[in-house]
Parts: structure tokens; C-alpha cells; sequence
């Protein structure tokens, strides 16, 4: 079973809540998809305003544990307050912490995010860094205490899935030990099936399933591509090879000799 | 006095970050607090004095990816 944080997950899926038409669909996807962890965020909202409100209450009821995130954060300062702020409205000291460092490519700036998880480890928080594949910089978010890593597959909503297939299998087989979500950059499913086959231990997915035709069928359909795809991690797959070698048996072939 | 509330330049007769928020009409609200970059706890609100020109953040639970 995934523990994260020592957090015992059955679902390795993990759903974030932007971008869907409305909350009903939002409702829908995430009892669909099975997940046990939703990524929510803060933002400004003046005192007429409730939508806040009822988003909270609506995720309250859905009975599912929130991690937080800094999204939009360009500096550590602001993620370091973000996630102050984040631990006493959602109760909860897990952040997934984004240091945007580039606005094309939303791409982490991975000095501050370094920094900014030493800080955040230091004072209790149980961090989930938004990185890249980079063997160095996961070294560092290692060393300053953070127990779990969420590597991007691709830019944020992109949609590309695993742009780096070689950085990230190295970067699995160099942590065997640590905890490692696909963030950012899945489409379809077969790019969350493929995420768990290489060893990966869970996915995060939003734009995918929000922007989806019908989000609660793909939600579906992304949990579907987990388990088939961390099965598949388990049965052991084969080895890619060049060359052609025949499934059927030659010993025996008629008309040879 | 003027402060800077999310983003916006007004004016406030709040002497405290408390007295801000019921101005503002929180009320009840699930929200969070910072002033000049720096969060303020809940329990702190009401002993926050603010100043001209303070930056005042307040934010609430937003969806997120």
C-alpha cells in the first residue's frame, strides 16, 4: 500500500479540483476516480464573496484528505506564507510546494523551492516539492527533509506526458526508497499507466480529467490506467528488445528441413 | 488610514486586522491572513494593529491542480 507521509493510501491517483465546469462535475470525477487526495489552493476572495466557502464545504463533504498547494508562488517568501497560511485554513501540515521559476514552461525554480523546503521541513511541515527529474536537485529536497518528491511528466496542463522518459526512470531507479508522484504534463491515461509501469508511485492529474469531454469518465478511466499500469509494474514486464523473436515455438515447425 | 487590501489601494477605519475583516464583511469566513508578507494566525488578528500603507492578504480555499 502507498504510504505517504505515513499516510496509508489504497488509490494512487491523486486529483486536483481546477478547471471543471462546475461543481457538480468536480463532485462527480472525484468519487469516479476513486482518489483519496485532492490538491486545493488559496487565493484572494473579498468578504461578499462565499465561493470559497462553498468550495471548502463541498471537498469537506466529499470525505477526502486535501494537500494544499503554493501554486503561483514566484518566490520563497510568498510559498513560505502560502503555506503558513494553507496549514491553518485547511488543517493540515502536508503542502505541495511550487516555486514557479519560469511563466512558459511553469517550469519550478528549483533553488528556491530548495530553499523553500528546508524552511517549510524545519517548521513541521511534511512537504511534497513540485521538481523536475534533476538527480541534484532531488538530493537536496532529500536532504532538507522531504519525504516524498512529485516530479513533473511535462509543463502544467500540457498534456505531453513523460517528456523525459530517461531522467525519470534514472531518477526512479536512484530513489528506489522514496515515494514519487508523476506531477504536471499527463493527458490520456496511457501517460498514467506508463508513470506506474516504470516504477512510479502514483500520479497527479488535473487538467486531463477537468478538461475532458466528460471528467467523470476520464477520472474513470486514469484510475483504471493506475491499477493496470502499478499491476503491470508488479508482474514484472519485459525487457524492450531490437529484434524480432517468435512468441510461437520453432521445435517443431512443419516443412523445414 | 490607507492600506493595500489584496491588491487594491482603500481606505479603513480598522485600527486592528480584526476590526478590518469585520469591516469587510468575513464575518465567519474560512480565511487566512498575512500583513506585509508575513502570515497572521487567526488568534492573532485581533492584537495586529495595522499602519498606512500596510499590505493586507486575505485568502480563502480556491479549487487547485
Amino acid at each position: 500500500m502507498l504510504r505517504l507521509y505515513q499516510v496509508p493510501l489504497r488509490s494512487r491517483l491523486l486529483l486536483g479540483t481546477a478547471h471543471y465546469p462546475s461543481p457538480a462535475v468536480l463532485t462527480d470525477a472525484v468519487r469516479a476516480s476513486h482518489c483519496e487526495v485532492v490538491t486545493v489552493a488559496l487565493r484572494r476572495e473579498s468578504g461578499g464573496e462565499r465561493a470559497g466557502q462553498g468550495f471548502w464545504s463541498i471537498i469537506r463533504g466529499l470525505g477526502v484528505r486535501v494537500l494544499p498547494n503554493t501554486a503561483g508562488c514566484h518566490s520563497v517568501k510568498e510559498a513560505v506564507t502560502t503555506a503558513h497560511m494553507a496549514r491553518e485554513v485547511f488543517g493540515t501540515s502536508w503542502i505541495k510546494l511550487e516555486v514557479i521559476g519560469e511563466d512558459d514552461t511553469l517550469q519550478p525554480d528549483v533553488f528556491g523551492l530548495a530553499e523553500a523546503a528546508a524552511i517549510l521541513c524545519a517548521e513541521g511541515f511534511e512537504v511534497f516539492p513540485y521538481t523536475t527529474e534533476d538527480l541534484v536537485v532531488a538530493e537536496r529536497l532529500l536532504a532538507a527533509g522531504c519525504r516524498a518528491l512529485m516530479p513533473w511528466g511535462a509543463p502544467i496542463g500540457s498534456g505531453r506526458g513523460l517528456n523525459n522518459l530517461y531522467g525519470l526512470a534514472a531518477l526512479r531507479a536512484h530513489f528506489p526508497d522514496v515515494p514519487l508522484i508523476i506531477d504536471a504534463g499527463l493527458g490520456v491515461p496511457s501517460h498514467a499507466a506508463r508513470a506506474l509501469e516504470l516504477g512510479f508511485d502514483a500520479v497527479l492529474v488535473n487538467t486531463a480529467v477537468a478538461r475532458a469531454g466528460e471528467p467523470a469518465k476520464m477520472a474513470a478511466a486514469f484510475a483504471q490506467a493506475v491499477e493496470a499500469g502499478y499491476a503491470a509494474r508488479l508482474a514484472g514486464p519485459i525487457e524492450p528488445r531490437d529484434l524480432a523473436a517468435p512468441s510461437t515455438p520453432v521445435i517443431g515447425t512443419a516443412f523445414r528441413g | 488610514m490607507r492600506i493595500l487590501f489584496n491588491g487594491a489601494w482603500r481606505e479603513t477605519a480598522g485600527a486592528e486586522l480584526a476590526a478590518l475583516l469585520e469591516e469587510l464583511g468575513y464575518g465567519d469566513a474560512v480565511v487566512a491572513t498575512a500583513v506585509n508578507g508575513e502570515f497572521v494566525a487567526a488568534a492573532a488578528r485581533t492584537r495586529t494593529q495595522l499602519s498606512e500603507g500596510d499590505r493586507v492578504e486575505v485568502l480563502a480555499p480556491m479549487q487547485g491542480g
